[in-house]
């Protein structure tokens, strides 16, 4: 463990206007460290995708701040936090989002598109072969299971290398097999010291692979657990 | 450029057959529409100075007020003296033009428009000869005509006979492609044969045809001669075409009719390619969000919808410049021509990739009010 790659302190968020405004977030101190694979769990509507969002610069707080690498992200307009996310965070969507028109491959090559790289195919096979999806990178969405679409989506949050990866129920759609497949993946991407994985989930089968659990209710967080804390708590 | 943000563009264009077809082809008729109308008003253009272009002289002298070359006009022979005698003048050749009745050998009639010049000196003689010479009209009663009117003018061939104003001519020469936007043929005459069948004095004309010396300074001539002669104008060629092109274009609300359905055909086009656009962006927002979550640009996203618009207004302009083309060679030998010139042909592909990028607005409002945390949602 290493620096935090990414750092929310009293984070307070409104959503909805009127009669419907909700008091989601309520103060949330966070950190995630390199090398850390953290799980963010919750009853359902407790506060865990607009804390992604936040985290994640999808969204700005109503309170506290957020930084990322060490860089408070608060003042900056929409441009500026979509050149953060393109260059530091990477996202896995539970509905993994992939282009429909485009191949395995340059779905994960648009990551580097859109920050203007060069040389993207190489990159772009090299990560698909890490995901195990080397056979498969002319293969269009449509004829993947879901299980590889997931997978296609994680080679396009990691193929640029950034510090903070933020998944939001990624193993949702997913069947047992598929989804302990696809944590695996996140855990060994974890593994690597200048990076550090979010993880929001409702399944407690996900907890062997984590190394730190955040519980949040009702836009708080409770309480904090160590992956092996965990454990023995379900083993027992 | 990157190629990938391209692809992108045209896999969603590509992506919906019905839609993308539905846009080609209102670019097509929308294009279509506006070349027609521009290529006509070209057409229109050259056919009412056809004969000033086809003209050597370097200034016109005309009855002042004179509006345009088909306008009847009469000068005095004295003028033309007196415009010979200015230094730099090598040449003031009369030009005679009128309308006038053509009988056939059948008794009945049609009107023509005479042209009629000198055959040795300097004037406008018949061109694009497809049947005798211009040396032939120097046969009494020879006139030439064009041949897209020789059934009008109960003209088989040359040789054929028939009247003007109860004298006799002989079609001598025949040429192609010299017609009228009035759709009188034109008679071409020796200038004297001219006045007979105009019913003109010898001693008058319709235009004196200014030649100028070479040395001389055609900007002080055309001062003297103003000077010299009374009641009188002295245009330049370039001066005498842009009042025929004005009266005829502008003076007969024939101008602003072609201008008006060019304009219409672009407003239908930027309609239709907006509308599409539009709802194909709409389709694709989802994916919209997930580039912008991604952490694109909104250039970036811009450029893929731009991309889009002009890989649409490539194909459309494609369609458009074949049936163009049609177009234009089927009415290339009819009374009005849709001339399309090469620089009219890229005009119309700039104007058609405005129209699309234009259109691209629409959807790029709408791309700007996206959400990226609608990826979030499931
Ligand atoms: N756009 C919105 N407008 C108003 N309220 C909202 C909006 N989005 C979410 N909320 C509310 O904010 C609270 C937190 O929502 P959030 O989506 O973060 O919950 P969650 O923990 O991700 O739930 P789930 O497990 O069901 O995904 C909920 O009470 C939700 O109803
Ligand atoms: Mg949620």
């Amino acid at each position: 463990m290493s620096e935090p790659v990414l750092d929310a302190v009293g984070v307070g968020k409104f959503l909805g206007h009127g009669a419907g405004r909700v008091h989601a977030l309520k103060g949330v101190d966070l950190s995630l460290m390199g090398g850390e694979l953290v799980l963010l769990m919750g009853p359902s509507g407790s506060g865990k995708t607009t804390l992604l969002s936040i985290l994640g610069c999808l969204m700005t707080p109503n309170d506290g701040t957020v930084r990322v690498r060490g860089e408070p992200v608060g003042n900056l307009d929409p441009e500026a936090l979509a050149g953060i996310r393109r260059n530091h965070i990477g996202f896995v969507f539970q509905s993994y989002h992939l282009f429909p028109t485009l191949s395995a491959e340059d779905n994960v090559r648009l990551a580097l598109d859109v920050r203007g790289e060069r040389s993207q195919r190489k990159a772009a096979r090299e990560v698909l072969g890490l995901v195990g999806l080397a056979h498969k990178t002319k293969a269009f969405p449509n004829e993947l299971s879901g299980g590889e679409q997931q997978r296609v989506a994680i080679a396009r949050a990691i193929v640029g290398k950034p510090s903070v990866i933020l998944a939001d129920e990624p193993t949702g759609a997913l069947d047992a097999e598929n989804g302990k497949a696809i944590m695996t993946l996140l855990a060994d991407i974890a593994k690597d010291s200048s990076r550090g994985v979010l993880v929001v989930t409702h399944d407690p089968r996900i907890v062997p692979f984590a190394s730190r659990i955040v519980h949040i209710e009702d836009g708080r967080i409770v309480r904090q657990e160590t992956g092996g804390e965990a454990r023995r708590v379900s083993q027992s | 450029m990157s190629a990938l943000k391209f692809k992108l563009a045209y896999r969603n264009l590509f992506h919906d057959r019905l839609r993308f077809v539905a846009t080609i082809v209102g670019i097509v008729f929308s294009i279509v529409l506006v070349t027609v109308q521009a290529g006509l008003y070209v057409g229109f253009r050259r056919m009412v100075t056809t004969m000033i272009d086809h003209s050597p002289a370097d200034l016109w002298i005309m009855p002042a007020g004179t509006k345009c070359f088909e306008d009847p006009s009469l000068l005095d022979d004295r003028q033309r003296f007196r415009a010979l005698a200015i230094e730099g003048v090598v040449d003031a050749a009369p030009l005679v033009i009128g309308y006038a009745q053509w009988r056939l050998p059948s008794g009945t009639t049609t009107p023509v428009f005479i042209v009629g010049s000198e055959l040795q000196g300097f004037g406008v003689r018949p061109w694009n000869l497809v049947a005798g010479r211009v040396e032939d009209l120097s046969i009494p009663d020879a006139v030439a005509i064009d041949q897209s009117y020789s059934e009008r003018l109960g003209v088989s061939a040359t040789g054929a006979n028939a009247e003007i104003r109860d004298q006799r001519v002989q079609v001598a020469a025949m040429t192609r492609g010299i017609r009228s936007f009035t759709t009188t043929p034109y008679v071409f005459a020796g200038v004297d044969r001219a006045r007979a069948y105009t019913g003109m004095a010898p001693n008058k004309a319709s235009y004196f045809l200014v030649r100028v010396s070479p040395d001389a300074d055609a900007g002080k001539v055309r001062r003297q001669l103003r000077e010299s002669l009374s009641d009188v104008e002295v245009l330049t060629a370039a001066e005498f075409r842009s009042r025929s092109r004005n009266f005829w274009l502008f003076g007969t609300g024939a101008g602003a009719a072609l201008f008006a359905g060019a304009l219409l055909g672009l407003i239908v086009g930027t309609v239709i390619v907006a509308q599409t656009l539009y709802s194909s962006t709409k389709d694709h927002l989802s994916e919209f969000a997930t580039l912008r979550a991604i952490g694109s640009s909104s250039r970036y996203i811009y450029m893929v919808i731009v991309w889009q618009a002009l890989l649409s207004a490539i194909v459309g302009f494609i369609g458009a410049a074949g049936i163009s083309a049609i177009v234009v060679r089927m009415t290339a030998e009819s009374a009005l021509a849709v001339v399309v010139t090469p620089g009219m042909t890229f005009a119309l592909f700039l104007l058609t990739g405005a129209m699309c990028v234009a259109s691209a607005i629409a959807a790029i409002v709408q791309v700007m009010r996206i959400d990226p945390t609608t990826v979030l949602a499931r």
